[in-house]
């Protein structure tokens, strides 16, 4: 969806990184003190990242956080605006919407991270090869990309969630498989700027495999391009999920989720019951805002 | 392009006749008589071999016959068009109202590269960019529709309403489209500027004395403009998939909510015939785009003309 101004430039960690370790590489691009320090004097990284500390704090702990059962319905209690004993009010069930709130972010915190990485390991693995290996792999596979690129990926995920019922699970792999090629594009960028640089030049006149090669000497050193698009994806799968979720082709009510508890109680909002939908909206422009903050600091870090 | 559209259509083939398995047992649900099911797949033509329906659905498409919809048992063709004509109009008031604000936005970034406003707008166009419609649409339809009540909070209005009523219909369900095309086109203009302003031909027309606002004007602004317009372009399909949202939240009848529909009810040829519509809505934009790139700068023009 977006073009990422890739940068070739940082020097990434000469030591090998396991392949396909993406959390741990992520560490080690960032393994230089330096980097960290820098990185948490930034206020935007700080909020950002508290914000999102908050949200996976309510996913772990949501059960025992939420002042009611987020299921419990008081029906003599429905339609109620916010109150001392509601601060958020209770939905057309009388279920307490800021319990909903608060285990609503379970969902969405499990699938978001587990769906970026399997994209970003399916995309890396697929950009190195178009970088490196070019000729038909690289024709083919780029023809693919423009194809996935030509139609909205909500359209594609839902095509295919329709086809293939809806479930976490699916969720997570149909997301992924919908990030690869766009993160396979970011990397073949990032591959094709170092291809002509000299330490390739010598572990290929070393006789090392093409496969060492990629993982092994290219692979560390586009971690920066890579774990800055990790974190872009990272934003645009809150945005996938939440929306697929509003469609009705996420999580199934009555699990609470901001998604899905927006589109159950939309039709409140000319009732003028606009709590119901305002705070799970609140949520979920917080989480987006959040990630969006530590993506921005993390780039200005590298690019420094 | 076409092979473009062509892998497009095998992906849309794939999800729509492939994974489904049994579409009669789709239709008519887990507790339909088997002969039934046998019967409805007969009718619809999905017992033959992949290769035939493949084949025939290809061979529909390009005399113009999309194929039958499931649910209305007609053809799929005068829906996609209907909806097609709504969602442009829709499309082309959120395009009207962002391409000026986003060049805007991002030409001023860029003049001040690096400083506050700089950071103000391009952090606020990244945010906008991330939000999903759905949530700026309710927090619009709860501030302008039911606290100040001063738009309308459904895009249609109703049949027989003059155009400038409908116009007025469909302002709120456009904002939601605009903040998220917003932060794009804004990094686009902000990058061309920032490049243009560094170039040698912009230090010439500094040092040549002219002033910064002719300077701008007439040597960075057209040069940085160019990409501006190839991001225009790809923002078409993503564009789409924004109106399956806004259409629904806001009870639209354009192709975004058709699909949607379409999905619910598993009528896949007229989901098919939906999202292949947007792949080549897409593609000819882009097509579009290049045209015009190529129409405005003369270096890409290349053995064409005098």
């Amino acid at each position: 969806m977006t073009d990422l101004t890739v940068d070739p430039g940082a020097p990434g960690d000469p030591r090998a990184t396991p392949v396909g370790a993406v959390a741990v590489a992520a560490a080690t691009v960032l393994a230089p003190p330096t980097r960290w320090r820098l990185l948490l004097r930034r206020p935007t990284f700080v909020v950002g990242a508290a914000i999102v500390l908050f949200w996976v704090v309510c996913a772990i702990f949501g059960h025992a956080i939420a002042p009611f059962s987020p299921l419990a319905q008081q029906l003599l209690n429905s339609n109620t605006a916010p109150s001392g004993s509601h601060w958020f009010g209770t939905d057309p069930l009388g279920r307490d919407v800021l319990s909903r709130v608060i285990v609503g972010a379970r969902d969405i915190l499990v699938i978001t991270p587990l769906a970026t990485v399997l994209g970003t390991i399916l995309g890396t693995a697929l950009g190195l090869a178009m970088g490196y290996l070019g000729g038909v792999v690289d024709l083919i596979a780029g023809r693919l990309v423009e194809a996935v690129l030509a139609l909205p990926a909500v359209i594609i995920a839902f095509l295919f969630i329709v086809a293939l019922g809806s479930s976490t699970v699916t969720l997570i792999i149909v997301i992924g498989f919908i990030f690869t090629p766009l993160i396979a594009r970011t990397v073949r960028a990032a591959v094709l700027a170092e291809r002509n640089l000299d330490y390739l030049s010598s572990a290929r006149l070393l006789g090392e495999n093409p496969v060492r090669i990629m993982f092994g000497e290219i692979l560390p050193n586009v971690m920066p391009a890579i774990l800055v698009e990790f974190t872009v994806r990272l934003g645009y799968a809150v945005f996938a999920v939440a929306t697929l979720s509003f469609l009705g082709f996420g999580v199934q009510p009555p699990t609470p989720d901001w998604g899905s508890d927006i589109a159950a109680n939309y039709s409140g909002l000319l009732a003028g019951y606009w709590w119901q939908t305002l705070f799970p909206a609140l949520a979920i422009a917080s989480l987006v805002t959040a990630v969006n903050l530590i993506t921005d600091s993390i780039e200005q870090v590298l690019n420094a | 392009m076409i092979l473009t559209l062509w892998i497009i259509s095998l992906i849309v083939f794939f999800a729509g006749q492939i994974l489904p398995g049994d579409p009669g047992r789709a239709i008519l649900g887990p507790f339909a008589a088997k002969s039934s099911v046998q019967a409805l797949d007969a009718q619809l033509g999905v017992n033959r071999p992949l290769l035939t329906r493949y084949v025939s659905w290809i061979g529909g498409l390009l005399h113009g016959n999309m194929g039958t919809s499931y649910s209305y048992r007609t053809a799929v063709e005068p829906f996609i068009r209907a909806a097609l004509i709504n969602s442009v109009k829709l499309a082309l008031l959120a395009f009207v109202i962002v391409v000026p604000l986003g060049i805007i936005g991002g030409v001023i970034a860029a003049l001040y590269a690096g400083r506050g406003v700089d950071r103000i707008i391009s952090i606020t166009g990244l945010s906008l960019a991330t939000v999903p419609e759905f949530v700026s649409g309710i927090v619009l339809i709860v501030v302008f529709g039911v606290t100040l009540k001063v738009l309308p909070v459904t895009a249609s209005a109703g049949a027989g309403a003059g155009d400038l009523n409908q116009f007025r219909h469909l302002i709120l369900p456009a904002i939601p489209l605009v903040f998220v095309l917003f932060g794009y086109i804004a990094r686009m203009a902000r990058a061309g500027t920032i490049e243009a302003l560094g170039s040698d031909y912009a230090r010439t027309a500094v040092l040549k004395g002219l002033p910064r606002a002719t300077v701008i004007r007439r040597h960075v602004l057209r040069n940085s403009l160019l990409p501006t317009i190839t991001v225009i372009a790809t923002q078409t399909g993503y564009l789409i998939g924004g109106l399956v949202v806004v259409e629904t939240l806001f009870n639209y009848q354009g192709i975004g909510n058709l699909i949607f529909k379409a999905a619910q009810a598993k009528d896949f040829p007229m989901l098919e015939a939906g999202v292949l519509t947007i792949g080549v809505v897409y593609v000819l934009a882009t097509l579009g785009a290049d045209l015009l790139l190529i129409a405005l700068n003369p270096r890409l023009r290349i053995g064409g003309g005098e």
